[in-house]
């Protein structure tokens, strides 16, 4: 019997800290029955933010195809998806977002976020073997905008290198749109056999709930609420939680220990936002069960916590496990062994309710379904004034470049083009011997060990051009990312994401989060990679601005023989370039447009009928091992993908008699979809052109392989000269020196 | 060869470390429990890369107090190879075995790219099966690598002949960009005046196969393999 004293309704103050609103507060007094008590009204908030609850994308997310032979476990389901790649073998993957927290405390915010994405996937049984990190800082010539930056990529590489996962790709981007609210979303891939896939499930009256890893403090609380309202400079440090990759390690390999040695352990989860709250009511929620949990047996930082606080705090590096009745000490010797700390908090019961216990007295009874089912919100999708604002692109308005070189020099030294080595030379990208194509190339390249293949991973999300079309945008995210990965000469089998957006209940980003979800979604259809996870991530705003719109996916992709793979970089003197490709490159939403003329306009396209053409082509040719060298052409457009190619390659580009059938800046700067930058030996020519034919893609010769300059039409530069300009970009801007040049 | 690579909580090359001495290497290799108490089967022993205890205290401080280093230590007095990488090298230094210590890169940052050694002693197990002044092009993942050791330290290490690597360009040339971490004397492995424990900080273990980008790593193995064969 739970005894509930009857409560005045909460002040407007206390439903903003639970981030409820009031017709959510009745709304769950009506559910109840009576008014919530204040450890419940924090349990529901919780569970009922859009961090937890999805309340605002939940309608939406539907939208995304989440079936294929290939999918073992979608969205949703568990901590994260697995996808089938063959042998046995599974990916689990996911990505997550921990943008507010790094918007107050860079090192830890991000350290944080790649701390809770791993535990998402050991959750699953998988060993972590990758980690890929999409991030956008705003302008880097600002010092708070330099701070966070810095402190993001340096609190990415302190825990990640700690605990021995590789980060082996993700992005970068820089716009003022992101400025007071970077974006740091994680996403871990993790390897596993298929029938070691572990649940989150907590089932079966009796079994117990071990609470095991770091103690419970006081920090992070509201930590969930806290990403789910605007404006996070008004809150505090406080709810920033702090890293301990080290006692992560140790969590890893203890649970990967239990459940390679024993049958003991029936679920796993970890304790994320809202920490105890979530984990539990999650696991009985997935499991159709109940729980009790003993709130005095849970290990305290702190003196004095009382029970709102040990529920929702966010302290780190802690796991639930649920463990077969009676052999809960089986589980905690192998946690003993690794010097962590374990304790019996409570167990699964029938009841449907989440029962928490504070030395034998009640403290909350609700029931599981009432917070697993938050309530949804759908809005009405009106276009926003501002599209026709932005576009179309008067290029009559435009000159075209008087100096192409010392154009082509600055876009190559912008911070959103240069070489991103000043980042991933901090992260440990070679640990566990399995990185064939490291950070750098298109898509990053692990063989698996004990078998034939590799799989090939890639991020890609362009807030730009999803601001200016937003659908295009969330197609392209989708379509750029398979790119990346066929370009290695993977199959993109599925993928993961993150949408990051401003907040909901404004028209216009509410718009813009379910016309890239439809964009997604068509792209995700045309090339038939299903969702299997994801994250979403609202009220991404500061000073009453909205972020651009920014979905980033996560690509998986899977190459059966290692030995047929492409990088990026020309591999011979005298080979020939072309671009494969209908894409007719625009200046519309493109770098050059940004850099040279200060314009964010025009309207992007995609034509997804060419995008799958071009993919399959791609790979094709790789198989049969006709190419050199395989490059997405994309940001910067084909005079920096050529340079790109040029730059892994330490090989000139002679292209001086480039077509400019229009344009010049369009030929050399315009960016477009579905374009890629090859290279192949002249006795490839014929097979090549055969094949292009067949898949009805046009094929567009650009020059040849060779030298020791740039010469693409009317540019003209030494190699090494380009290289450094690329090479010193980011590096510069991130310390805090104006861009060469 | 039997070869036991040691696991320190928090270690985490030793994975890789162990798929290379037996899958590429060819070795009888396995694990070591830090807590362990003896080593006496094995003729080799590998402390390998990862952040032992969180590189808490200091780098390798407190995994250099584990039991088993009662073990190494007994190991490497009875003139058995051992080889300390990266961290490895770290709690060597922490246990009094080789001289030294390690500070913060000069770049304050953590490092990991490719980097040329030039072997500067073949009179080590490690290196025995090396050319003297060969090349070779191996990765360093560190943010503690910046090597340190007093006047008097230096010297010994130069007139013993107990410095294995240097940091050189790829040519073989000693010069400032190619030193990654500002090590004194661009020293990047060395030995003990015993010259069985030798410790160094890039990662042979990751450039052992082809497929990983390089397989100069393989003439540390090559090495240990035909040492103890002789």
């Amino acid at each position: 019997m739970t005894l509930t004293p009857t409560h005045e309704p909460p002040s407007d103050e206390i439903l903003r800290e639970v981030a409820l609103t009031r017709d959510e507060y009745h709304f769950a007094a009506d559910l109840l029955d009576r008014p919530p008590n204040p450890v419940e009204l924090g349990i529901i908030g919780g569970m009922w933010s859009e961090h937890c609850g999805y309340k605002h994308s939940r309608p939406l997310l539907g939208r995304l195809p989440s079936e294929g032979p290939q999918v073992l476990i979608g969205p949703g389901e568990e901590n994260a998806g697995a996808v089938d790649i063959g042998h046995g073998l599974a990916i689990v993957m996911k990505v997550e977002s921990h943008n507010h927290p790094s918007a107050v405390e860079p090192f830890q915010g991000a350290a944080t976020g790649v701390g809770g994405i791993l535990r998402d996937i050991f959750t699953m049984g998988a060993r972590p073997i990758a980690l890929l990190d999409s991030l956008r800082f705003g302008p880097l010539d600002d010092r708070r905008g330099r701070y966070l930056a810095n402190g993001i990529v340096g609190g990415i590489g302190w825990y990640g290198n700690c605990m021995g996962v590789p980060t082996v790709g993700g992005e970068v981007q820089v716009s003022a749109s992101y400025r007071g609210n970077p974006l740091v979303n994680a996403m871990c891939v993790g390897l596993i056999e298929h029938e070691q896939l572990t649940s989150a499930a907590a089932s079966g009256a009796g079994n117990e709930l071990i609470l095991v890893g770091a103690d419970t403090g006081r920090d992070g609380i509201h930590g969930a609420t806290f990403a789910s309202v605007d404006d996070p400079e008004a809150s505090h440090r406080g709810v920033v939680q702090v890293g301990n990759p080290f006692m992560e390690k140790l969590l890893l390999e203890a649970c990967l220990e239990v459940l390679q040695t024993t049958d003991a352990i029936l679920g796993l989860q970890d304790l994320g936002a809202t920490g105890l709250t979530s984990s539990s009511v999650e696991s009985a929620g997935r499991g159709g069960t109940g729980v009790v949990l003993n709130l005095e047996h849970v290990a305290r930082r702190a003196s004095g916590m009382t029970p709102y606080e040990v529920m929702l705090s966010e302290s780190q590096e802690r796991m639930l496990v649920v463990a077969a009745r009676g052999r809960a000490h089986e589980v905690q010797r192998v946690f003993d062994k690794w010097g962590l700390h374990s304790d019996v908090i409570g167990e699964v019961t029938e009841t449907g309710l989440l029962d928490v216990r504070d030395n034998g007295q009640s403290a909350a009874t609700l029931p599981i379904t009432m917070l697993t089912d938050a309530p949804t919100y759908t809005y009405p999708v009106e276009r926003p004034a501002y599209l026709d604002e932005v576009g179309p692109l008067d290029l009559d308005a435009l000159p075209e470049p008087d100096d192409p070189t010392s154009a082509f020099l600055q876009l190559l030294a912008s911070p959103n083009i240069a070489s991103r080595r000043p980042i991933y030379r901090q992260y440990d990208h070679m640990v566990g011997a399995n990185t064939v194509i490291a950070p750098g190339g298109d898509a990053a390249l692990l063989r698996i060990k004990g078998t034939p293949m590799a799989v090939a991973l890639s991020t890609d999300g362009n807030g730009r051009t999803t601001y200016l079309d937003p659908f295009v945008g969330g197609a392209a995210a989708i379509a750029e990312s398979a790119r990346n990965v066929s370009c290695t000469g993977a199959r993109a089998l599925a993928f993961t994401n993150c949408l990051n957006f401003g907040s909901p209940e404004q028209s216009a980003a509410y718009y813009q989060l379910s016309r890239a979800i439809d964009g997604m979604s068509a792209a995700a259809k045309a090339l038939e990679t299903p969702v299997i996870s994801g994250n979403v991530s609202l009220y991404n705003e500061s000073g009453g601005e909205a972020i651009w719109p920014t979905p980033v996916v996560g690509m998986l992709g899977v190459l059966d023989e290692l030995d047929r793979r492409c990088g990026a970089g020309f591999t011979a003197d005298g080979d020939e370039i072309a671009v494969l490709g209908a894409g007719r490159p625009r200046l519309d939403g493109s770098e050059y447009l940004s850099i040279a003329h200060g314009r964010v306009a025009g309207r992007p396209e995609i034509n997804l009928v060419d995008e799958v053409a071009v993919q399959r082509l791609v790979r094709e040719l790789i198989v049969a091992r006709l190419l050199s060298s395989a490059h997405d052409c994309s940001d910067g457009g084909l005079a920096v993908a050529l340079a790109e190619s040029a730059f892994a390659g330490g090989l000139g580009v002679q292209a001086p008699d480039l077509p400019i059938p229009g344009r010049l800046d369009e030929t050399l700067f315009g960016e477009s979809q579905s374009r890629i930058v090859v290279s192949y030996p002249p006795l490839a020519v014929a097979a090549v052109a055969a094949a292009a034919a067949t898949h009805s893609v046009p094929i567009t010769p650009v020059g040849k392989v060779g030298g020791d300059r740039i010469r693409i039409g009317p540019i003209d530069v030494p190699l090494a000269h380009a290289e450094q300009a690329w090479s010193q970009g980011l590096e510069l801007a991130l310390a805090g020196h104006a861009p060469p040049g | 060869m039997k070869a036991a690579v040691v696991v320190f909580p928090g270690s985490n090359c030793d994975a890789d470390t162990l798929h290379v001495l037996g899958t590429v290497a060819g070795m009888d290799a396995r694990y070591a429990w830090h807590a362990d108490t003896t080593l006496d089967d094995v003729d080799l022993v590998v402390l390998p890369g990862g952040f032992s205890h969180g590189d808490y205290l200091r780098t390798g401080a407190m995994a250099a107090r584990a039991p088993i280093m009662t073990a190494v230590r007994d190991h490497a007095a009875r003139g058995r190879p051992v080889l300390g990488i990266c961290n490895g090298f770290q709690i060597l230094l922490e246990a009094g075995l080789l001289p030294g210590a390690m500070l913060l890169n000069d770049s304050t940052q953590f490092r990991c790219e490719w980097t040329h050694l030039r072997v500067e002693s073949t009179q080590t197990p490690c290196t025995s099966a090396a050319g003297n002044g060969q090349v070779l092009r191996l990765p360093i993942a560190h943010a503690e690598g910046n090597y340190v050791v007093d006047p008097d330290g230096l010297a010994q290490l130069h007139d013993q002949d107990r410095v294995v690597f240097r940091y050189v360009s790829p040519d073989g040339e000693r010069s400032a960009g190619a030193n990654p971490n500002g090590a004194v004397d661009d020293i990047a492995g060395i030995c003990n005046a015993g010259r069985n424990v030798v410790g160094m900080m890039p990662h042979p273990e990751r450039a052992s196969e082809a497929e990983l980008g390089g397989e100069d790593g393989r003439a540390i193995w090559e090495s240990l393999l035909a040492a103890a064969g002789a």
